[in-house]
This record gives structure tokens, C-alpha cells and sequence, in this order.
């Protein structure tokens, strides 16, 4: 969307603010095109939650704005039901085997298929070795509102870099979409807390879908257990709540 | 080629296909099952049933209770009498008490009836559905059933008004709110509660007289009930091995075996029922039942306390009911606390606010009386009965501001000198043309057209950030 340095102003002004579905940035005829600024207009880049309407970008899902430099805003909400997207991965169950694919079900509103050749080193006369019940790692290939998903465990270059089946010994949890996107932030608060406790293994998938595995059970439900209960605590609570769990260390 | 494979693959009929598909026929057993969708809920993978199995094994529950702990029980009534919520853990039910006076059973001519429902709608989990009489259904009310009426806590015969004419029918509906396991449990609680709750109207025989008093004639009466009869459900898993009481849903699926007690505080058992067909030694019965005993007097104790913090609620003409037993330090809960607002100042303020604001619009008083015997209602530009302008005057001076009347007065004034027009030669007839509004009249337009202009003016100050 091209726009003139007018609206970023106000856009980065709203910034850490929260929004609610139906408030709009209007631009356009009020701005006066200044004609000695450059004559490339910049384009700001829409994320989830904004969307463009003829010359105005409009807010669709409530959240706070937040901002990544030079162009991308996007709106930050919270919800529990996943949406299928494209690039995304996620953990996924092995419900049937139908012919020559996998039918997964990652939480949508259908089941995704997999197919056999989608998996790294897999041929027609070298099958993988993925049951019924099994949880698969894996991203979305075609996830639209018109088409069946389709999920491939191999990227563009077909290695599985980190994908594939996987699951024993661990638990699997369900917590909210925000919880997973602050696990999976490149700096996350969450994961450095958690580091502090006890050594575990975590698979997070952008489906609400958490793996758990530490080195006992015990140790792996209390990290089960806390991963569900902070979803809605603010960090000082979280914080208070793990040092808590850190001094009667079991 | 094709129809060789078809031979041998399938080994059910199927319809004849066109021959084109039968090539792409798939060497699976059974032939292929069409999707359906519904709300399917969702697949246990073998990693979670693995993990929880082996926890329970090591003596550990998912949410860090111990084998023989409850959840934490949760009563409530409603504002009517015989509504109850149960919380059980995050299991919830609502058990709903009704009465209605019919006619008694041939073979029971001086006996109630009590007939009970079990609702599981998709509201409680994405499993069930709606309408459809699911195997769970059917057994969860077989044994709601066979847990209240066959012990005979009610007593049935005081239900009774004329004896082969007229019985009280008692019904109770339960209803699934949320599933998290241990739907049997919380439903005998909360259909038990809710009997003990319910209060059924007064009724008074005088020879071949009935009369039912509303409750507002006479105070409505509770039913007798001899005992309260609840259940304690057991999940058994590695073939016995293992014993879990109150199981949540992830243990419910994982589980062998159920085993489901109902008792009352007298140790006396109601029912037993044992489903999942696994084999049960004496032994683990009889601890079972011991284990149920203490339950069932802990549980009998909460419903007992819950019940008398209702009545002395209702007494004391505090509010009861489902809204003042919700949580208000949720999150999630909508609740503002009452604010102080400062009055000291307010005629100032309004005053002020007054001088600020825009002229309201001009509204005639409705309905208008020109002349006694005729009135005008609405914003009329003209007036059509042809009576005369200083009668007008004289009935708008009273009592309204003296700008609405001004600009009134003009507007009457310009239109009827304007706009009446005679096109018949007749006398008697007078016909008056309304004509549309003339330009120079903006200032008039605007004051009777201000209604439906406010709302673009609010747009436009909106827009102004």
C-alpha cells in the first residue's frame, strides 16, 4: 500500500496501543503530497489483523499495535482457534492412512494431508516409518480457505531441518495461540525462565500444540502444568510463580 | 483388468462406479468412508496415552492429585428453586427441577412420577452431537435412573393429589455445560441438589376441589426426599492394576474399565455398575466401596452446607442466584466496582455545558392544538385546515421556549402566505398545494431537517483525530 510519510506518523504514534475492530487510519485527500520531499512513496507493509480498504487500512481483529522497523505493522491478539497459514509449522496428530498420504489433524476445521514422499530421504519403495497416533512436526504447504491443507515435512530443499515424526516418552499439551508466539519470540521471556528451572524439551507448534519432555515425569508435568497456568499471568506473577517452583524443587 | 481388482478387493456391495474410478480403487479393507463433518473431537496420539499410562503407574495424576482425591466440587443455586450448577473441577453441569400436574400411571394409581433427562449437547464437548441418542447418552441416563428412582429417595406416594386422577410428575433435566471427565458424578450431585432445592406449589383438596396456590399465595413446599443418593465413579486401567477415582477426560479415554458406586451417608448402596468389561477381584469392590463411603459423606456434607447458605441467602432477602456465585477477581469476569462520582459542582458544570452545546432542535410541543378540536402531531410545515395564524399565536406562547415558537411562527408564517394556492373555481372547497421547500428558507430547513442531520455532523467531528 503506498502511502505518504503522513500516516506512518500517526500509525507509529498508536504503536503499543490497543485497537478494536473498525477503528481506521484514513488518508488521502487531507494530505497534502509535499513536492519537495522524494517522489517514491513508501509502502507499509500490513499484518495480521490490518487490512487495507481502498486508501484506508482498517483494523479487523482487537490488539495492541506493535511494529517491526522500516514498514511492517501488524495487530497482536489472542485467541485459541488455530487458522491455517501457509509456512507455518505445527504439531500435528496421525489419524488415518489414506492410500499414499497421512491424514493429520493439527486442530482446524479439516484434516491435512501428508503425504509419504513428503519426509526427508523418503522414496515409494522406502516408506517412512509413521504410525497411526503418532505426532508429526511439519509445515504448511496449501492452507487457504478454498482447498484441503496440505502439510510437508521436508522444506524448500528437501531436508527436514527439525521436522519430521517424533513423540516418545513426552506430553502434549494445548495452551493458547499467544503463548506460543511468545515462546517462539526471538528473545522470550518464557523460554529464559524456564531455562532457569530444570533441562527440557520443547517442540511448539503455531497450532497452540506444545510438546514436553524433561527427565522425569514428575519434572515434565510441573513444566506441563506451568506453560498452561502463565498463559495469563503478567511476567511479574510468572516470575514469582517459577522462583516459587525453583525453591520446593522436587 | 479393473473389474478383476474390484472382485478381489472389496467385500462389501458397493454401487456400480464408472470404470474410470474403479482404477484409482485403493487395496485398503472395507470399502473408502466418505468424510463426514461433524465436530470431531480431538485424536489422542499414543505419545500422550503412552505418557499417561506410565505417570499413573509412578503415582501421578496430570493435574497433581492423589489416586483417591476429588476435584474440587462446586455448588450453586439459581435464582429459581430446584436450579443447581456443579463444578466439578472443570466439568460442569446444571440440573433444572420442574413439576406438573398429570395423570398417574395405570399400575400406580397413587404414586408421583419422576422422570429424568440427561442433555449432552455440543456445548460440553465437540464430541457429542446434537439430537443424536449417543451410547453415552443412553447409559448415563440409565444410570441417573437406576440411581434415584430405584432407591426410592423421593418419597413418590406424598406426590400424590387424587388418587387415579391428578399426581405430581417431577421431572429433572440435566444439562452438559462443559466435559472435563466424570460426567456421572457431577450429575447425580447436581440432580440431587436440585431435588432437595426444589420447592413444587401448594395444593389443596376439598371433597372433589383441587387448588393449586401460586407461590405468591402460599409458600411453595419442598419434596420429601428419605436420602440423597450420590455416585462415585472408579477408572481402572492396566487391567485392573490400577485404580483412579474421579477421572478427568484425558484419563477417561485412556482408562479399561469404569466402575460407578452410588451411596448414601448411611452406607447404604443405591447401585453399582461396572462397565468396559474388565474383571474385578472381591477385594478391589469392597475397597472400592469403603473408598466410596467416605467420599459420598464429604460430598453429602458440601451439598448440605451449600443448600442451608442458600436458604439463609434467601431469607435474609439477600441476592442469590447463579450471578453472585461467579468470581469477580477473573479476568475474565465484566464487573466494575461502583465509583464515587463528585456532585458538588454539578449545576456549574451543566450550566456551562449548556451555554456550550448547540441550540436544541426546534421541536413542536405534539400534539400541537391550533384550534380547540384540532391537533397536529409532528414536524408539519403547513397547516392544511385553513384556521387562521393568530390563533396559532396565542396557543404557542405558553410554556415553550420562545426561540422554538419564533422560529415556528416564521416558518408557519412564510408557508401559508407562499404556498397556498386556489386551482378550483369552487368556494367551498379550498385546496392547498404543499410546494417543496424554497432555498431561501435554508435557515428553516436546517432547524426541521436537524434530526436527520446530526448524525453527519457527529461523522465529520469524529474524523478529526
Amino acid at each position: 500500500m503506498s502511502t505518504t510519510g503522513g500516516m506512518f506518523a500517526v500509525l507509529k504514534e498508536k504503536v503499543g496501543q490497543v485497537l478494536v475492530p473498525g477503528d481506521e487510519f484514513c488518508f488521502g485527500a487531507e494530505e497534502t503530497i509535499s513536492l519537495s520531499e522524494s517522489a517514491k512513496p513508501e509502502r507499509a507493509v500490513c499484518g495480521p489483523g490490518l487490512r487495507r480498504s481502498g486508501d484506508r487500512l482498517v483494523v479487523m481483529k482487537s490488539g495492541v499495535l506493535r511494529h517491526k522497523p522500516p514498514l511492517t505493522f501488524w495487530i497482536d491478539s489472542q485467541q485459541k482457534r488455530y487458522v491455517a497459514t501457509k509456512g507455518e509449522t505445527v504439531i500435528g496428530i496421525v489419524t488415518a492412512r489414506a492410500g499414499d498420504t497421512f491424514r493429520v489433524d493439527f486442530g482446524g476445521s479439516e484434516l491435512a494431508s501428508l503425504s509419504y514422499l513428503a519426509f526427508e530421504g523418503a522414496t515409494k519403495r522406502n516408506r517412512p516409518n509413521v504410525q497411526v497416533g503418532d505426532l508429526v512436526f511439519a509445515q504448511f504447504l496449501i492452507a487457504n480457505k478454498d482447498m484441503e491443507p496440505e502439510l510437508v515435512c521436508i522444506d524448500g530443499s528437501g531436508r527436514a531441518n527439525g521436522m519430521g515424526a517424533f513423540g516418545a516418552g513426552g506430553l502434549l499439551i494445548k495452551v493458547s495461540l499467544g503463548l506460543v508466539r511468545r515462546l517462539l519470540a526471538p528473545n522470550s521471556d518464557i523460554r529464559l525462565d524456564l531455562e532457569q528451572l530444570f533441562p527440557c524439551e520443547l517442540v511448539v507448534g503455531m497450532n497452540g500444540r506444545v510438546w514436553v519432555r524433561a527427565s522425569s515425569v514428575q519434572q515434565t508435568l510441573i513444566v506441563a502444568n506451568l506453560l498452561q497456568s502463565c498463559d495469563t499471568m503478567t511476567t511479574q506473577q510468572r516470575q514469582q510463580l517459577f522462583r516459587r517452583v525453583q525453591q520446593g524443587a522436587l | 483388468m479393473a473389474a478383476g481388482k474390484q472382485r478381489r478387493a472389496q467385500t462389501v456391495p458397493e454401487l456400480p462406479r464408472p470404470q474410470h474410478l474403479l482404477r484409482g480403487l485403493r487395496l485398503t479393507a472395507g470399502p473408502p468412508q466418505p468424510e463426514i463433518h461433524t465436530m470431531k473431537e480431538t485424536p489422542l496420539s499414543a505419545c500422550e496415552r503412552d505418557f499417561i499410562l506410565k505417570a499413573i503407574e509412578e503415582k501421578k495424576r496430570l493435574d497433581g492429585r492423589q489416586t483417591y482425591d476429588y476435584r474440587k466440587i462446586k455448588i450453586s443455586f439459581g435464582t429459581d428453586y430446584g436450579c443447581c450448577f456443579v463444578d466439578l473441577g472443570q466439568t460442569r453441569v446444571m440440573a433444572q427441577v420442574s413439576c406438573e400436574l398429570v395423570a398417574p400411571k395405570e399400575s400406580r394409581p397413587n404414586e408421583g412420577i419422576m422422570f429424568f433427562n440427561i442433555e449432552l449437547s455440543p456445548l460440553a464437548s465437540p464430541a457429542f452431537e446434537q439430537g443424536r441418542q449417543s451410547e453415552l447418552s443412553v447409559k448415563l441416563n440409565r444410570q441417573l435412573e437406576r440411581c434415584l428412582r430405584n432407591s426410592k429417595c423421593i418419597d413418590t406416594e406424598s406426590l400424590c393429589v387424587v388418587s387415579g386422577e391428578k399426581v405430581w410428575q417431577i421431572r429433572v433435566d440435566v444439562h452438559m455445560l462443559n466435559n472435563d471427565g466424570n460426567l456421572m458424578d457431577a450429575s447425580s450431585i447436581a440432580a440431587i441438589a436440585a431435588l432437595c432445592h426444589f420447592r413444587r406449589p401448594d395444593v389443596a383438596v376439598q371433597g372433589e376441589e383441587v387448588t393449586v396456590y401460586s407461590p405468591e399465595e402460599r409458600d411453595p413446599i419442598p419434596l420429601s426426599i428419605y436420602h440423597m443418593p450420590i455416585s462415585v465413579s472408579f477408572s481402572f486401567f492396566q487391567q485392573g492394576t490400577y485404580l483412579l477415582v474421579d477421572p478427568c477426560e484425558r484419563e477417561e479415554r485412556v482408562m479399561d474399565g469404569l466402575l460407578m458406586i452410588a451411596m448414601n451417608k448411611h452406607r447404604e448402596i443405591c447401585s453399582i455398575q461396572s462397565s468396559g468389561g474388565i474383571m474385578l477381584l472381591k477385594e478391589q469392590v469392597m475397597r472400592c466401596s469403603k473408598i466410596a463411603s467416605v467420599k459420598v459423606s464429604e460430598i453429602t456434607e458440601l451439598i448440605s452446607k451449600a443448600l442451608m447458605n442458600d436458604k439463609t441467602a434467601r431469607k435474609a432477602g439477600g441476592r442469590c442466584g447463579f450471578a453472585e456465585s461467579m468470581p469477580q477477581e477473573r479476568i475474565t469476569a465484566l464487573k466494575v466496582d461502583e465509583t464515587p462520582v463528585e456532585t458538588a459542582d454539578v449545576t456549574e458544570k451543566a450550566s456551562g455545558i449548556i451555554k456550550e452545546a448547540e441550540a436544541p432542535p426546534p421541536t413542536a410541543p405534539s400534539p400541537v392544538v391550533p384550534v380547540p378540536g384540532v391537533g397536529q402531531v409532528g414536524l408539519g410545515l403547513q397547516n392544511t385546515w385553513g384556521v387562521e395564524e393568530e390563533e396559532e399565536l396565542e396557543e404557542f406562547s405558553s410554556g415553550d421556549d420562545v426561540e422554538e415558537v419564533t422560529k415556528m411562527e416564521e416558518d408557519e408564517r412564510k408557508n401559508t402566505k407562499d404556498d397556498v394556492v386556489e386551482i378550483l373555481d369552487s368556494e367551498e372547497e379550498e385546496v392547498v398545494i404543499l410546494h417543496p421547500e424554497k432555498p431561501q428558507k435554508a435557515e428553516n430547513v436546517k432547524s426541521s431537517f436537524h434530526q436527520k442531520g446530526a448524525p453527519s455532523s457527529k461523522k465529520k467531528t469524529k474524523q478529526k483525530p
